[in-house]
């Protein structure tokens, strides 16, 4: 082989087989209460390939130290995997400057950092922000604890019966009150994929910035923030197959440059005196004391994981196990689906009849089904169709059909023991 | 059916659960407001003191079998029992829930039933959270009692 069919055959994407892909994520080969664990509950959180496993330990092991000030080999060496972590994010959102990507602790920090350093200064007495029923509780406290401090107001844009947005009634409610729009790329609720190139497009043509809350989508599509024209976008590394505890604030360079900082300390200062404080240069600004280093790596080598795999395949692959888990699980007849948008990624959250879902994912769990019961951190979506909590099942792409028959098996267990 | 599976959901609290006792509010009784963030379970306990003892006591409110058929066995031992006495029924109730240990000194009666939610760690607060409840009506707390 020529040395460059070599570097091709080293770059190129894997094929997507699926039992080849669960290899690489050592969590899922074992069994719970005596069946084979069943993992679908990646919207919570996801599981870890060996290699960002491997990655972790392999860096606490040899390069870690402290990042940006040391003039030694360790601090280099971390210094330059940090940073390299930075590159892998940039490319794989397709920003288009690195100092347009801020590593926070979750998708959380970034949604509480833009309220603080943009819609703060930005919001007076009367002054509106727009956001959508559907959304995560990260998505709308830090929007009312500044309101509230502001003197201005929520406008919440409804969703109709199948867990869609009601795009007009969002865009009328866009005026010149409004500050910022801010809503969920992809509902962890219910599944629904908004059409959120379209809904910035009619913001910026009324000069309205947005926010878009990304964490469950970026596990799930391949998010171009140039091509969306996402002002801030924001997501976390421990749903896309890395570490907790490390996020990402994607924001557009002009905007960032002209907020003030989040948090004051080390790393985001040039000069300080007692009298006054030169702040730091984008990333930095953002990025006060020191960060979780070890974790941006482990996020750094998510990245390269994905990056390994037929994206498109994998996709295609989730998209036709979640078709085939809407017809399986609707096909009972005590289970209603909540949630039937048109547009859906991994999502299927479900009642059954007369059964509470605390009660279903008890018995789903003693059937080695994991899943998610309870109101998934988004009371108003629960508010909507007036019901306490649903059953999650949410997949990735290391779910198979068999995890989906498992899942049947199980609900139709959970309706046994109550009959 | 797995056997823990079994203990936890014997045919006594399927059956409360699906026709909770004395599901009902009263007027002019000592009531509180119980809440599990998480799960969303809500239950609000109201009960009757008359001389010192439980003359009735009733609940309303929404949630999981398990808060469900406790609250409705909870509401049929107390009728009778003193402040005192519905404490210490607690505690073994407790007891009961937490390790799956039957007290020697006191005859649980139907509340028995609960043994087996000791293997779900997960589940406690939903047996517990209406006899906090309960605790608070009689104290006449107006704060709600959560489970956090």
């Amino acid at each position: 082989m020529s040395a460059a069919a070599a570097a091709a055959a080293s770059t190129a994407r894997r094929a997507f087989d699926v039992e080849e892909v669960r290899r690489d994520f050592p969590a899922l080969h074992q069994e719970v209460h005596g069946h084979p664990l069943v993992f679908l509950d990646n919207a919570a959180s996801s599981q870890r390939p060996r290699s960002v496993i491997d990655e972790i330990a392999r860096f606490d092991g040899h390069d870690y130290a402290n990042i940006h000030r040391g003039v030694h080999e360790l601090s280099q060496r971390a210094t330059a995997a940090f940073e390299g972590a930075r590159d892998k994010v940039r490319g794989f959102i397709n920003a288009a400057d690195r100092k347009e990507i801020i590593f926070v602790r979750g998708t959380t920090e970034a949604i509480n950092l833009v309220a603080s350093s943009y819609a703060r200064p930005a919001l007076n007495l009367g002054d509106e922000i727009v956001l959508t029923t559907m959304e995560h509780h990260s998505n709308i406290v830090p929007w009312q604890m500044v309101c509230r401090e502001r003197g201005a107001v929520l406008r919440v844009a409804p969703i109709n019966d199948r867990g869609e947005l009601e795009v007009d009634e969002l865009v009328s409610l866009l005026s010149p009150r409004t500050k910022l729009l801010t809503l969920v790329h992809v509902s962890n609720a219910l599944g629904t994929v908004n059409p959120v190139k379209e809904i910035i497009a009619a913001a910026h043509e009324r000069g309205i910035r947005v926010l878009i809350d990304g964490a469950q989508a970026i596990p799930h599509m391949r998010v171009d923030v140039q091509d969306l024209d996402a002002d801030f976008y924001a997501f976390s590394s421990h749903k896309m197959f890395g570490p907790t505890g490390v996020g990402v604030l994607y924001g557009k360079q002009d905007l960032l440059d002209a907020m003030p900082p989040y948090q004051g300390g080390g790393d985001m200062i040039s000069v300080v005196t007692f009298e006054k404080t030169f702040y730091n240069s984008l990333p930095a600004k953002f990025e006060a004391g020191t960060p979780n280093i070890t974790g941006v790596v482990g996020l750094g080598a998510a990245i390269d994981y994905l990056e390994r795999l037929d994206w498109d395949a994998a996709i295609a692959h989730e998209r036709e196990l979640l078709a085939y888990a809407t017809e399986r699980i609707s096909a009972i007849p005590e289970v209603t689906i909540i949630g039937t948008a048109a547009e859906k990624e991994s999502v299927l959250s479900f009642l059954i009849d007369g059964i509470h879902p605390h009660d279903v994912g008890t018995i789903l769990d003693r059937n080695g089904v994991a899943v998610r019961a309870g109101h998934h951190c988004a009371q108003p979506v629960m508010q909507r169709y007036s019901i306490p909590a649903t059953t999650r099942a949410s997949i990735a792409f290391y779910n198979t059909r068999e995890d989906i028959d498992a899942l049947e098996r199980a609900v139709r267990h959970t309706i046994e023991v109550f009959s | 059916m797995n056997d823990e599976l079994k203990d936890l959901y014997q045919e006594i609290i399927i059956e409360h659960s699906k026709r909770p006792r004395n599901y009902r509010s009263q007027e002019s009784a000592r009531s509180a407001h119980g809440y599990n963030p998480l799960c969303g379970d809500q239950v609000e306990i109201f009960v009757k003191m008359n001389d010192g003892r439980v003359e009735d006591v009733s609940f309303q409110g929404s949630g999981c079998a398990i808060s469900t058929a406790s609250a409705s066995v909870m509401t049929e031992a107390l009728k009778g029992k003193t402040e005192a006495e519905a404490e210490e029924l607690f505690g073994h109730f407790h007891d009961l829930v937490t390790s799956g240990e039957e007290s020697d000194e006191l005859d649980l009666g139907k509340l028995a039933v609960f043994g087996g939610v000791s293997e779900f760690p997960a589940r406690v607060k939903c047996a517990t959270l209406c006899w906090h409840t309960l605790k608070a009506a009689i104290a006449g707390k107006d704060q709600p009692v959560t489970t956090e």
